[in-house]
């Protein structure tokens, strides 16, 4: 991939060791299979080093030869220049505003379906079923122009209701979900706390919502992550260069100021930080939902 | 699948026996269903079908909208810079899928038989997954420039000649492939872990009790049971291989950089509607690409028997 040849730490390398064998060879097998994944975890996790050094460095830094790998003092001011060139907040607060509202919205219009369609049964249920499943095969990205026009039509243009109502409700979600329901609450619970009184909505709150944590965690997490990153749509739709989410203010700070490498690359670190510190929080949840859907879907 | 209640799951006590019910009655869940499909029918149905329509009229997004026939698909077949743009596609696809799944499958064997840091490497090994497109575009042009990105850097620490790599064609799709590579290697790796860790063992001990030796083990038992992790893989990376936009557009630019070697057709469909306003022809672009992408899942499909699991 890159070409840099990093070997691995010799941190990695001992607690393997640990386990008394009778053969040296198994030994050394082991020894080099946590070389070789060590090796792809740091290919994985150098962007991030190397990115940070840049940012700490000055640009005339960066065009040296042979190339600087220390971190520099120069965060600071390259910071002061990000801000100074592009809305830099402002946008990082037009992306939280959209991700968090899309992700809420997602989390209760799709689980509200979900447990609908795992735990009840009504008229057209198996054919709107179907329906939503078909609709996960349209690539809703080339509907781009008539979606424009919907948009304008709307008086969206230009405002982060163009991105949040669109993506407020999905047939993944719903179909996730919906298995999860099926897997995890029984039909007596169900029926007992009906029993008990509890309307739809009640059993709704009181049942599915409680039974279905880590599920929604991992929905949760995953529209967040993509909400954050979207970038061909906001790119379409905010036409407004005062008003953008992060990912197009800084492709547009890339476009405008990309001789200054040094700044550019302290807000390519800056927009992508928050949301490895939001990953890594709920990493275990995370990949275990992803893999899940993989693996039943 | 939806079947698998087995009592009737009952909806509210107000059901009398013998009667039906009115469909007024099951309001609620309509209700509860109806958010997913309204937004659907607006913002998913109505943009598509009326993208086919569209297909077939000239229009610039102002005046009225004409009728044209064909024309917008003829003149698609003798579009060269369109024809060039899915040569890129396919190229950067098969560039970047390739390796992606080679190496993950490799990968995830190797984590599979580790016994500890299973759960570091796996967070290590997604991070890149989750990381802003835009902002590794731009790490990774920097990685790939001529006057200081760290592979002329290296080349020249070993005497040899420098490249220039977004500069030229061939450099450039290397660049935009070692991206999405080091982008999805991760994720399909934890995919095939996921698969691997679902293979019942006593598969692989009599396999040893045959004296079957790895290679022949991983080929006849391992590659068979993954074969629908595989397939998943396989049309997730179709699905959004074809339809790369952002990797190129943030490293060349909207035009594909120099012999537009990195345009590829969902950028080309950009360029038609939000740049040239030619809204009829950019329809037609959408609908070719929509066409590639059920084309090639087909083809996987075919290829890699998705009749799904016995």
């Amino acid at each position: 991939m890159t070409a840099v040849t990093q070997t691995a730490p010799a941190g990695n390398e001992q607690p393997v060791q640990s386990r008394p064998s009778k053969h040296r060879p198994v030994k050394w097998r082991g020894l080099l299979l946590h070389a070789l994944l060590a090796i792809a975890g740091l290919l994985c996790l150098f962007p991030f080093f190397w990115t940070l050094v840049m940012a700490t460095n000055t640009t005339a830094d960066i065009y040296r030869f042979p190339p600087k790998f220390t971190f520099g003092s120069q965060f600071d001011d390259n910071v002061r220049e990000v801000l100074a060139n592009v809305a830099f907040f402002q946008s990082m607060g037009n992306t939280a505003i959209v991700a968090v509202s899309t992700t809420l919205l997602v989390l209760f219009f799709d689980s509200l379906a979900a447990f609908t369609f795992a735990k009840f049964r009504f008229p057209g249920r198996n054919a709107l079923f179907v329906i939503l499943l078909a609709t996960m095969l349209l690539p809703a990205q080339l509907g781009a122009v008539p979606q424009f026009q919907t948009m304008a039509a709307f008086g969206w243009v230009g405002s982060l209701k163009a991105l949040v109502i669109p993506a407020a409700a999905n047939a993944f979600g719903i179909f996730w979900l919906r298995q999860y329901f099926q897997n995890s609450i029984h039909d007596e619970l169900v029926e007992a706390a009906t029993l008990d009184g509890c309307g739809f909505l009640g059993v709704y709150r009181h049942v599915a919502l409680p039974s279905a944590r880590p599920a929604l965690a991992f929905l949760g997490i995953f529209t967040f992550v993509a909400s954050w990153n979207d970038y061909f749509w906001p790119l379409i739709v905010l036409t407004n260069p005062d008003h953008l989410t992060l990912q197009v203010a800084l492709s547009s700070l890339n476009r405008s100021h990309g001789v200054d490498y040094s700044m550019v690359m302290t807000g390519a670190l800056m927009a992508m930080v928050p949301l490895i510190v939001v990953f890594i929080i709920f990493a275990r949840q995370f990949i275990k939902g992803a893999t899940e859907g993989a693996i039943r879907g | 699948m939806t079947l698998t209640a087995t009592a009737p799951p009952r909806t509210t006590s107000t059901a009398k026996p013998g009667r039906r019910r009115s469909i007024w009655s099951y309001w609620r869940f309509y209700l509860a269903l109806s958010p997913f499909y309204l937004i659907f029918l607006v913002f998913g149905l109505y943009p598509v079908a009326s993208t086919i329509l569209l297909a077939f009229q000239k229009w610039d997004g102002l005046g009225a909208r004409q009728l044209v026939g064909l024309q917008n698909f003829r003149f698609l077949l003798e579009d060269s810079t369109f024809w060039l743009s899915l040569w890129n596609t396919v190229v950067l696809f098969a560039m970047s899928t390739v390796p992606t799944l080679a190496i993950a499958m490799v990968l995830a064997v190797m984590l599979h038989s580790a016994v500890r840091l299973k759960g570091v490497y796996r967070i290590a090994y997604f991070i890149p997954n989750i990381t802003s497109l835009v902002a590794a575009a731009i790490f990774f042009a920097a990685v790939f420039s001529t006057n200081f990105g760290l592979i002329n850097a290296g080349l020249r620490a070993l005497g040899l000649p420098t490249e220039d790599w977004l500069g030229q064609p061939w450099g450039i799709k290397i660049a935009i492939s070692t991206m999405i590579v080091w982008q999805w290697t991760g994720y399909n790796t934890i995919i095939y872990l996921a698969g691997l860790q679902a293979i019942p063992t006593e598969q692989y001990e009599a396999a040893k009790v045959d004296g079957a030796g790895p290679f022949r083990t991983f080929f006849s038992i391992t590659l068979p049971q993954l074969r629908p992790v595989v397939l998943f893989t396989v049309i997730m990376s179709t699905i959004g291989g074809l339809q790369t936009f952002t990797e190129p557009q943030v490293m060349v630019g909207n035009s594909g950089g120099t012999g537009q070697s990195g345009l590829t057709v969902v950028m080309y469909f950009y360029n038609q509607a939000f740049g040239a306003n030619d809204y009829g022809y950019a329809a037609a672009i959408a609908l070719s690409i929509f066409m590639l992408v059920l084309l090639f899942t087909a083809i996987n499909w075919k290829l890699l028997g998705g009749r799904g699991r016995q």
